[in-house]
This record gives structure tokens, C-alpha cells and sequence, in this order.
């Protein structure tokens, strides 16, 4: 890309193209793809740019199941690789990140989420929340999910997704959605080279004569053998719980009523904030960077200081289950949110605000 | 550790290949993957390529082929060892590639990366064991089972009209154009075994050439889920599957 002469490389572009050159320009070196709206652009925006890059390597897959295994066989031999999709797509790709959660390879995944069940719509959603962050594939297992708000955070969140995924060989994903993946920002771009290449010893990079062969596999047959994968699993989970929470806090020092929502629905949050701070009524917001680890500890903090907590998503109620975990029935956790494409306006989430705040304590 | 004493007099004529581990194989008595397992291994030591090969291992019978294999390898999915292979080939491009796969797993679930795998001409080896059944779970009907063919599920015979017919993939990849060389072999005299070892270097050595897929079927027996001895198990193999899929090669560079 062009040369900024020393300045911040700002530009304005589109959260799913600015995703694309940011997985470039963080050194991914293979990336499988197939088409779903709303993340198209980014296959179109790679195999566009594909030329300037011969290194790496771009492929449009026949589905996303054999997409998911290409990423496996990929990072497997070793390769920094992503691959991204929307909603029905990751639901076809579950097999895969099961696989690669059991034989722990990294990978970048990018769900930017569309409405749903089923084909559903092409408008943004958040339904995919339990999917993302409680499991989705079968078996125990995690991935590290980061939610982006903005442009910039598709940027950033495709380096910090790479350096969390490598760093505990564990697929990340990152959960946008289809308003984060077509909106246009000023977003400023980091520089390449500034990620360094992955060198891994367990990658199947062909037997050296000093070593023994490597093998990538989730199979361990002996009951024995896969209960200790198991445990190493959740204790590496455990790690990243202690280590690896983010989360940002707004107007929370003098909040009556904390909004909690992550990606887009904070955005809409931080609006509603204004909106009820000018009519007088304390609100701030939570708003989860890392929605697997959950924030538990940063929203239990705020327990003994507000009256009451609003959580608001973009589907039926899918993080308010953490929120209330997080409470633990310490004070009411109320939910607002809507479905199926649809996005909350301040004024309905405000609407809310106002049937909860300053309501008597029950007896 | 090889043992170099030789006796006076004698001379070695036969011994392991050392890309073959010593774990003892699970597979059964008479069964054709042993036998195919160990070429794979001696072509890979004769070319002097263990360490430029990277394998991958199918669901099946044969899912613990890299307890055998002593290259690097990865074991995939169901039906997606190709889709594997692509990712594996295609970020070592220099290494020499194979994915081992049966026939539930490379004609019936992974169909669709079949095809496409072999239309995109990945330079990789596609060694397909077609015995007809599913052995790994016991001997359910395969894509590949003949008509009337009993198995556990097919307990009356496979029957054309609501089963549908046993699918020929390896003449179905040898008409994309993506596919190099295409031919059908078997392990069942020592004479096939020595064809099958020659395609399967002349296959590492097309894949040096990236010349697109290499596609060895080798059509084996299952005599566990046949319920046959071996011996009874490899006539029936020459009597039924032979006239079905016959030996030789679909598709060969001139």
C-alpha cells in the first residue's frame, strides 16, 4: 500500500475491507474463503490485493466445510491463516473448529453475524453470541472471542486475535456483524511487519532427522488419554480467564443504571447515555471487549454501586445469561434487545431506561 | 534400531522400510491396508523423501495411519482429508503431499472435496482403498459396495432402486482436468503390489513436476466385513469387485 512518509496511514474504508488489509498487513499467510453476504467483500477485497502479496495465499473454497479444513491443514503446517464467514457459514464450519480447539491450532475466524435461525436474513445481528462463546461445536471447548465496535476495532482485534490464537494456540474469533462489516470509519492502519511471524515446532513441516515426526490429530482414543487432554484444555481456558479479559467502562463512576452490550448495540448504548444524561438520569456502560473471557469480575464490581443493570444485544437475550451469572441475583438484570435483522435506536433502549430507574427496591 | 549382523553366507533380500514405525498395526488378518501402508513407506524411503512429506490420515479404518507412518502428519475430519491436503500443499508448496483415504470417507462425505480437490489439479497423491464397506464401524454399506452386496445395513443385499448404484469415483476424477494421472490398482498378488509401488513413485515424482493430482484407487478386500478368510476374501475380490472396477490406468500422461 502507499508509502505515508512517516504519517499515520488514516483512511476511510468499510469495516470488511479495512478487516481485509489489516489480516495482510498483520502477515497472514493463507487465507480460504467462500462467498456470504454480508462478509463478501473481504475474499474480493484479498483477491483483489492478492497480486501485490505473492506470498500469500488466497483461495476461494468450494463451501465453507472444506474451507474450515483448509484453515486446518494450513495452520497445521505451521501458516498464520484466517478465514472468515457470516452466520450460516460459521454454523458449517463447527466440525472444523472443533477439530482445530482439540489439536490446538491457532486460526483467526471472523463470524460478522447476519439475523437468523435458518437462512434468515442479510441484516446485522448478534444471535450467535452462545454459539461464539459457549461452545458451538461439540465437545468442551473454547474459543477466545473478541467483539469489535468500530472500524478501527476490525483492524485491531485482526492483530490481537492472531497474538492471542498463536500465543495459546487456540482458534480466536472475532464477532462482528453485518452493520460493523459494511459501515464506512476513519480507521487508522497499522504497519506491516509489525506481528511477528509464527515459528512453531509442532507444525507439520516435514520430518528433520533430529526430530520425531509431528502429528496433528483430535483423536485419543483411551477414555485415559482424552480426559488429560481435556483437563489441559480447561486449565489453558483458565489461563486466558485470568490473563486475557478486556473490557471498557463508561460513565460508570456515578452510574444509577449500567447498560452492558458489546459490538455494535455499545455504540447504539453510548447514544442512549447522552440522551438520558441530559434528561437527568445516571447511565453508563459496560461494554465487553473479550466475550469469551467474560468480564465477570469487572460487572460484579459495579454491584454495590448501581440500582440496577440493562443488558441490550441484538437477539433474544443470549449475554445477560453471563451478566446475571455475573450479579448473581444481587440486583435486578433486565433485557432489552431486537431480532432478525433489526437494529435498537437510543430512543427505545432510553424507553427502557425509563420503566427501570429509580423503581422501588422490592421488599 | 536396524540390525546390521549378517550371517556368513547370506545376504538381506527383504526388510522393513525404516519410514514404517515399529507399533504393531491394529488392522486385520488379510487386511489390504498393512500391505499398502508398508509400499507407501518404501517408495517414501527408495525416494529419499521422509522429510519432505507430510501425510494425511482419513476417518476409517485407517485413522491411525500416522502411528505407522513415521512422517509428519495430520489427521482430518471426515471425508476432508483433501480439503486438508489443499491447505497443508498449498503453504509448502516444496513438500511432497498424500492424503490416505477410504471409500466412505473420499466417495460418499467427502465427495464434494473430492471433486474439487482433483478440479483444482492440487499437486498432491490421493490414495483411495476402496473395499466396499464401511470397516471401521463395523460394516456398514459404502458408496462403493456392490449391488446385492450384504452388509449391516444393507442386510438384504444392496438393491439399485432405493440405494442407489456403486459409484465409480476414480472414472468420475479421471474426466476433470485437473487430474494428471488416474489408475486403479490392487495388492492382492505380489504381482499387483509391484504395479501399485510403481504408480505410486511415478506419483511423487509427478508431483515434483506439479503436475496436477495423482489419483491411486487401490481396490482391497475387508475380510472382517466380508465374514470371510482372507483367502476366500481376495477370490471374491478378483470375482465381483475386479469385473466392476477394473484394474489398470484411466488416465496416464503419454
Amino acid at each position: 500500500m502507499g508509502n505515508t512518509n512517516g504519517n499515520p496511514d488514516v483512511r476511510l474504508m468499510k469495516g470488511n475491507e479495512a478487516l481485509a488489509e489489516a489480516a495482510l498487513r498483520a502477515g497472514m499467510k493463507a487465507y480460504f474463503g467462500y462467498p456470504i453476504t454480508p462478509q463478501s467483500e473481504v475474499l474480493e477485497y484479498l483477491t483483489a490485493h492478492g497480486p501485490e502479496h505473492p506470498e500469500v495465499v488466497i483461495l476461494q473454497a468450494e463451501s465453507e466445510v472444506a474451507a474450515i479444513n483448509m484453515i486446518y491443514g494450513a495452520s497445521g503446517a505451521g501458516a498464520r491463516v484466517m478465514i472468515t464467514s457470516s452466520s450460516p457459514g460459521i454454523s458449517l464450519m463447527m466440525e472444523g473448529i472443533s477439530y482445530m480447539a482439540s489439536a490446538q491450532l491457532p486460526a483467526l475466524i471472523v463470524n460478522v453475524q447476519r439475523g437468523g435461525p435458518g437462512l434468515g436474513t442479510i441484516q446485522p445481528s448478534q444471535g450467535d453470541y452462545f454459539q461464539a462463546v459457549k461452545g458451538g461445536g461439540h465437545g468442551d471447548y473454547r474459543l477466545i472471542v473478541l467483539a469489535p465496535a468500530s472500524v478501527q476495532e476490525m483492524v485491531d482485534h485482526v492483530f490481537e486475535g492472531f497474538r492471542l490464537s498463536e500465543k495459546y494456540r487456540n482458534p480466536a474469533m472475532i464477532l462482528a456483524d453485518g452493520a460493523l462489516g459494511q459501515m464506512m470509519e476513519k480507521v487508522v492502519l497499522p504497519p506491516a511487519g509489525s506481528l511477528a511471524p509464527p515459528d512453531f515446532a509442532w507444525a507439520t513441516s516435514g520430518k528433520s532427522s533430529t526430530r520425531d515426526r509431528n502429528v496433528v490429530t483430535s483423536l485419543f482414543i483411551q477414555p485415559e488419554r482424552m480426559e488429560q487432554i481435556n483437563l489441559a484444555l480447561q486449565a489453558k481456558y483458565r489461563t486466558i480467564e485470568e490473563a486475557e479479559v478486556r473490557c471498557e467502562s463508561i460513565g460508570m463512576d456515578d452510574a444509577d443504571v449500567a447498560l452492558v452490550a458489546f459490538g455494535l448495540t455499545s455504540r447504539i448504548c453510548q447514544k442512549t447515555m447522552e440522551l438520558a444524561r441530559a434528561k437527568g438520569i445516571k447511565v453508563g456502560l459496560i461494554r465487553p471487549i473479550t466475550l469469551f473471557p467474560f468480564p465477570y469480575t469487572v460487572v460484579r464490581s459495579y454491584v454495590d454501586r448501581v440500582e440496577a443493570f440493562l443488558t441490550v444485544e441484538m437477539n433474544a437475550g443470549q449475554m445477560v445469561e453471563d451478566v446475571r451469572l455475573a450479579v448473581e441475583g444481587n440486583r435486578p438484570v433486565h433485557f432489552t434487545g431486537r431480532m432478525g435483522g433489526m437494529i435498537p435506536t437510543p430512543e427505545e433502549i432510553l424507553a427502557k431506561v425509563e420503566t427501570i430507574v429509580h423503581q422501588p427496591a422490592k421488599a | 534400531m536396524e540390525n546390521t549382523f549378517i550371517p556368513v553366507g547370506m545376504e538381506v533380500v527383504y526388510k522393513k522400510p525404516q519410514t514404517l514405525t515399529d507399533t504393531p498395526m491394529h488392522y486385520c488378518p488379510g487386511c489390504g491396508h498393512g500391505v499398502i501402508h508398508k509400499i507407501l513407506m518404501e517408495v517414501i524411503d527408495e525416494m529419499g523423501i521422509q522429510s519432505e512429506t507430510i501425510g494425511v490420515a482419513p476417518v476409517g479404518c485407517s485413522v491411525f495411519a500416522y502411528d505407522y507412518m513415521n512422517v509428519d502428519m495430520q489427521e482430518a475430519a471426515h471425508g476432508r482429508a483433501s480439503a486438508v491436503a489443499t491447505g497443508v500443499k498449498r503453504v509448502r508448496p516444496d513438500k511432497f503431499v498424500y492424503s490416505y483415504q477410504g471409500d466412505g470417507d473420499l466417495a460418499a462425505i467427502g465427495t464434494g472435496e473430492t471433486i474439487h480437490t482433483v478440479n483444482r489439479g492440487e499437486n498432491i497423491l490421493m490414495l483411495f482403498v476402496n473395499n466396499g464397506i464401511y470397516g471401521m464401524t463395523g460394516g456398514q454399506m459404502a458408496p462403493t459396495s456392490l449391488l446385492g452386496m450384504k452388509t449391516s445395513t444393507s442386510p438384504f443385499g444392496r438393491e439399485a432402486s432405493t440405494m442407489g448404484y456403486p459409484l465409480k469415483i476414480t472414472e468420475l476424477v479421471a474426466q476433470l482436468p485437473g487430474a494428471y494421472y488416474v489408475t486403479r490398482q490392487s495388492v492382492h498378488t505380489t504381482a499387483n503390489v509391484r504395479k501399485l509401488k510403481k504408480a505410486i513413485e511415478a506419483s511423487f515424482r509427478y508431483q515434483k513436476e506439479k503436475k496436477g493430482t495423482c489419483f491411486i484407487e487401490v481396490v482391497s478386500n475387508c475380510p472382517s466385513g466380508w465374514k470371510m478368510t482372507p483367502i476366500e476374501a481376495n477370490e471374491w475380490l478378483e470375482k465381483n469387485m475386479f469385473p466392476y472396477y477394473p484394474l489398470g490406468d484411466l488416465k496416464a500422461p503419454k
